[in-house]
Parts: structure tokens; C-alpha cells; sequence
């Protein structure tokens, strides 16, 4: 993981974000939050990549960070062989055509004032030289594609439902074209009934327009029919990480089995044993030393307080950061 | 159960209408748009409907009540009160317009600045804002009048001057608000300038309440102009503004009580239909409450 490689469309190495804490009459900084302490992994063209965890994990930051949405403070990341950090704020700004963000609610990510038509062709004139009519063209392109149709684009999205309003959402995040897309927990605002149409439709697009994902989210059951890869993050660091099936399958991580176990079964004579984490996450401002599982942790030993593991490869293509990965001892 | 107001039904395409004819749907902006309608009239053609001229004394007449010759009686000098208050519309109008121009203008500008840049411009600005923010405002606008001579224009400025940080602050919280939206962090992540970003999507966010308080400070403004008369400060004789007639109107208050109730009662008017098209202004400016 050192070198970052061609095939690869992103390559994340040891990504950290630190937010002060600034306190007082002088706002005098007196420690730092560790949202995203080390977080290293890639994504290929094409592939959709999840990154789960609970809530305050670092996933979000991790993904907002890549897009220097939020300046890292520290790692290296590179898309399509450039390191981004290194850009300058315009040539950055450029580079947005091809990276994208969709963002977790729609009610507050599109501009109240705005219409429909507004919010889609924006993207294309800060982008690219088009005329009225080209404009037109596109946006409707992209309208037929969402399942929308033109007479709804003098419309605003306070006229709009949850879903109709991600979908313009996600509209104005690919009406570029890029060739990756950062999806920050894209169904979790939207009704259980409506989270279907729409991880279909991010299915659909992603497949035809040859999207490279990074998928964020807490659900696990979407994260397996979602992603071909997928990185467990706890306390702002990566636990696990492998092709979705094979960590699904083969969790290595204890953090990983507990939170599968915890996975409701279609099965109802199914029995499966629940793995009931005791305590809760540290304080990511003051986070434990050595591995920062460890104090809830049921293998924990002296070396997991000291030592902070790395990912190391468990199995073919299946890194895992444990002392003591494998299989839960029955 | 016929009676219950339905404005949401009533509204066709929301969004697409403009904010005027809204207003004018609801009943206290429509209220609010007759006063100010009625006293804007009274001001450009004050040459017409005034009877007399603001001037004129009439001797014999001098501290009549109203009548059919005097519609508001006459005042010490024997001066038609009406014709006074009628010219008087002008001043007040005009003052409140200019003095909240330069306040609006000056705040919406700073505020802008402190809340986009945020840093040390802010505190800075801030800093500015809260000193003058702390003087009294007629204190500090008797001080701006005194020290740059009677007149006018100087009450304008001083006015204007007075009225800077309610602006500056309104704005800096609104786009502060604003710029913390998801919105904007969308319009950086789709590859937006910083100044299309400030123009194109946090400017039309701050507009409704800024918009608001610049109706609210009007009347605010008239007020400040009708008490700096009232004090000797602010419009000089004998040109009549509504605040010099009622403080010339005050050692003959008992004697003459309408010389106090008609300038006063247009006051109240004016400021009344001020403030309630502030209210409704901001109810319709609200996109939510357009459904």
C-alpha cells in the first residue's frame, strides 16, 4: 500500500483528520478530536467501496475529507495518480468535475431557492462550455435517467418528496459525469419504503455509467448488496477490510462479528448467537492507547492495551487490524 | 366552519409567484401596503391635497380646533395643521428611506464581509458594531448631529449611521446560518467558486431577513427622526416634520390637544403599517410556508 498504482481510480494512505478543541477567552487549543485517526484503502474503477461503522466512527469525515471537503491534516490521497492534497484550491475546484458528493439529506442539501432546473444545469456551466440548448439536452438526459420528467423542472424541492428530492440530489452529483462519487449514507434520511427505489436507482447509474462508489453507511444488509469491498471502521480507524462476501462470510475482526451478529436473520428458527458489546466507544478526543477496540474487547490481552495492530492480511485479499484475528472461539 | 382562512389553497404555482402579490394575499400585508400606499401618496402630491401653505400664518386663527376651513385646526402661529402634516409626510418618508439605505447598505456589506471571511475581519467589524451598538441610539444620533451641524442630510447620515449594526448583525448571523448549511457544502462539492457560492446561493438565503429588518427599521427611522425634532435636532423650522410639530405642540397640549393627537396619530400609522408588512413579509418570504 504504498505506492499508488494505476489501476487503481483512488488510493486513500493513512488519512487523518483532527479537529481542535479550542477553549476559553483566547480560544486556546487544548487537545484535538481524532475523527479519522489512519484510514488507508483503495478503490478501482468501477467498484463500489463501503465503509461501515457506527455512528461517530469517522466514515462521513473520512469521505468528506477525500474530497477535501474538509481539509485532512494529515495522509495522502490520490485519484487517478495525482495526490490531491498537493492541488491547489482552483485546480482542486477543476478536479470536482470527475469526484462527486452525494450527500445524506436531501431536505438540506439542495438550496431552497433554487428549481429544479437551476440545480442541475449549475453543475454543467461551472464545468463545461454549453449552450442553452446543449444545457437542455443534458438535463434532461439526466431527468429520463432518475425517472423524472422535464415538465417538474420549474419545480422546487420543497415541492418534492424525500425520494423524488434524493434523486435530484444524486442528479446534480453525477450530471458531470465523474468517474467516482462519494455517497454519504445516501438512504438513511429517507423512509425504509422509498430506501429501495433509490439503492436501485445508485445501483442502475452506477453500472451504466461506470461509476467508481464510495458507499458510507451504517446498514449492513445494504452494504452487502451494494458493495464488492467494504472497510469496517471503529473510532476513526479501519478494523477490517475485504471483498464484502469474504468479511461477511469470515469476519476476522471481533468488532466486525459482533456487529454481523447483531444482523436480524430472514430465518426465524434461526438461532444465532448475539455478540452484546459491553460499554461504549471512547471519547475520540481522549482515545484509548493501543488498539482502540480493547475496552470492550472480550480477547482483549496486555499486548492489545499497548499495541495498536495493524492491518495485516488475514487471508487472501482480507486485511484485518486484530492481535488476535480469526474465528470466535466457541 | 366557512370562515377558516385557506391561503394555501389559494396559491397556485408557490415559488413562481412574486412576493408582491403575495403580500397582498394576506390580509395584514395587505393592511400593511394600504398605510404605507396612503402616506407615499400624501407625500409626492403633498403640493395638491396640502390646503394652505406650511408657512402660512393666520393670524386670527391662531390655535383653532378643527373645522371645516382648518381640517386639523391650526397650531400657535396660526399654521394650517393638516398642510403641516401633509409636507411633514415628506420628510418623514424621505429620512426614513435615506438614513435606512445608508444603514442597509453599510450592513449588508460589512455583514457579508464578517460572516464570509470570519477570522480577524470579524472580530474586528464586530468589534466596531458592538461599540456603536452600545451608545443609545438617540444619544449616539444627537452626538453624529451635534458634532456635524443641523441639518437634513446630517440627520440622515446620523440616522443611518445609528442604524449600521442591526443590519451588519442580522446579516453576519444569517449568512454565519447559511454557510453552515448543507447547501453550501454542496455547492463546494459540485466545483462552485467561492464568489458564485456568495452570490448565487447565500445571498438569495439572507435576503428575507434582511429585507425584514430594513421595513422594521424604517419605522425605526422615522421614530428616531420624530424624537431628534422633537429634541431640536432635527428638522429645522419652519419646515414641519412630525416629530417638531409635536414638540412645538407640547406647552400647548392642554389648550390644543389636537396639535399632539394628528401628528402623533399619523406616527402611529406609519410605523403600525411599517411594522405589520415587516410581519407578513416575512411570512411570505419563508419558500416553506409557500406550499
Amino acid at each position: 500500500m504504498s505506492e499508488p498504482t494505476r489501476d487503481k481510480l483512488l488510493d486513500v494512505q493513512h488519512l487523518q483528520v483532527y479537529f481542535p478543541i479550542k477553549k476559553g477567552l483566547m480560544k486556546r487549543v487544548v487537545g484535538h478530536v481524532h475523527a479519522v485517526e489512519d484510514v488507508s484503502f483503495s478503490v478501482h474503477p468501477r467498484e463500489v467501496f463501503a465503509l461501515v461503522g457506527e455512528s461517530g466512527c469517522g466514515k462521513s469525515t473520512t469521505g468528506t475529507a477525500i474530497l477535501r471537503l474538509i481539509e485532512p491534516t494529515g495522509g495522502k490521497v490520490f485519484f487517478e495518480g495525482r495526490e490531491l492534497n498537493s492541488l491547489s484550491e482552483e485546480e482542486m475546484r477543476l478536479k470536482r468535475r470527475d469526484m462527486q458528493f452525494i450527500f445524506q439529506n436531501p431536505y438540506s442539501s439542495l438550496n431552497p431557492r433554487m428549481n429544479v432546473w437551476k440545480l442541475l444545469s449549475e453543475p454543467l456551466r461551472v464545468h463545461f462550455n454549453l449552450s442553452e440548448a446543449e444545457l437542455r439536452e443534458r438535463v434532461e438526459e439526466m431527468l429520463r435517467l432518475i425517472g423524472m420528467t422535464p415538465d417538474q423542472l420549474e419545480r422546487y424541492p420543497h415541492q418534492f418528496s424525500g425520494g423524488q428530492k434524493q434523486r435530484i440530489s444524486i442528479a446534480r452529483a453525477l450530471i458531470t459525469h465523474p468517474s467516482f462519487v462519494v455517497a454519504d449514507e445516501p438512504v438513511s434520511a429517507l423512509d425504509v419504503s422509498i430506501q429501495a427505489q433509490i439503492l436501485n436507482l445508485m445501483m442502475e447509474l452506477q453500472q451504466e455509467m461506470e461509476l467508481a462508489m464510495i458507499f458510507i453507511s451504517h446498514d449492513l444488509n445494504v452494504v452487502r448488496h451494494i458493495s464488492s469491498s467494504v472497510g469496517v471502521m471503529y473510532l476513526g480507524s479501519i478494523m477490517e477490510l475485504g471483498e464484502t462476501e469474504e468479511v461477511y462470510r469470515h469476519p476476522a475482526h471481533p468488532y466486525t462479528q459482533a456487529l454481523l451478529s447483531a444482523v436480524p436473520s430472514h430465518d426465524p428458527l434461526h438461532k444465532s448467537k448475539h455478540i452484546v458489546l459491553e460499554g461504549d466507544v471512547p471519547n475520540p478526543a481522549s482515545p484509548p492507547s493501543g488498539c482502540p477496540f480493547h475496552t470492550r474487547c472480550s480477547r482483549c490481552t496486555a499486548e492489545c492495551r499497548e499495541q495498536k495492530p495493524a492491518l495485516t492480511e488475514t487471508a487472501p485479499g482480507h486485511f484485518t487490524a486484530c492481535h488476535h484475528a480469526g474465528a470466535p472461539k466457541a | 366552519m366557512k370562515k377558516t382562512r385557506q391561503p394555501v389553497k389559494q396559491r397556485p404555482l408557490p415559488g413562481n409567484e412574486s412576493t408582491l402579490r403575495l403580500l397582498w394575499q394576506d390580509p395584514m400585508g395587505r393592511a400593511g401596503m394600504i398605510g404605507i400606499g396612503l402616506i407615499i401618496i400624501m407625500a409626492v402630491f403633498a403640493p395638491w391635497i396640502a390646503r394652505y401653505d406650511v408657512a402660512q400664518m393666520h393670524a386670527r386663527n391662531r390655535l383653532q380646533g378643527p373645522s371645516a376651513q382648518f381640517w386639523f385646526g391650526t397650531d400657535n402661529f396660526g399654521r394650517d395643521v393638516f398642510s403641516r402634516i401633509v409636507y411633514g409626510a415628506r420628510v418623514s418618508l424621505v429620512v426614513g428611506i435615506v438614513a435606512v439605505g445608508i444603514a442597509a447598505g453599510f450592513g449588508y456589506l460589512l455583514g457579508m464581509i464578517a460572516g464570509f471571511f470570519e477570522g480577524k475581519t470579524e472580530t474586528v467589524i464586530m468589534m466596531v458594531m458592538d461599540i456603536i451598538f452600545a451608545f443609545p441610539s438617540i444619544l449616539l444620533a444627537l452626538f453624529i448631529v451635534a458634532a456635524l451641524g443641523t441639518s437634513i442630510v446630517n440627520t440622515m447620515i446620523a440616522i443611518g449611521i445609528v442604524n449600521i449594526p442591526v443590519f451588519c448583525r442580522t446579516v453576519r448571523a444569517s449568512v454565519k446560518t447559511v454557510k453552515s448549511t448543507d447547501y453550501i457544502a454542496n455547492a463546494r462539492s459540485i466545483g462552485l467558486k467561492r464568489m458564485s457560492i456568495l452570490f448565487r446561493h447565500v445571498t438569495p438565503n439572507v435576503m428575507a431577513p434582511f429585507t425584514v429588518q430594513a421595513t422594521l427599521a424604517l419605522s425605526g427611522a422615522i421614530l428616531t427622526e420624530a424624537s431628534m425634532s422633537f429634541l431640536g435636532l432635527g428638522i429645522q423650522p419652519p419646515n414641519p416634520s412630525w416629530g417638531s410639530m409635536l414638540s412645538d405642540a407640547r406647552k400647548y397640549m392642554e389648550q390644543a390637544p389636537w396639535l399632539v393627537i394628528f401628528p402623533a396619530l399619523f406616527i402611529i400609522i406609519t410605523i403600525l403599517s411599517f411594522n405589520i408588512l415587516g410581519d407578513a413579509l416575512r411570512d411570505v418570504l419563508d419558500p416553506k410556508l409557500k406550499l
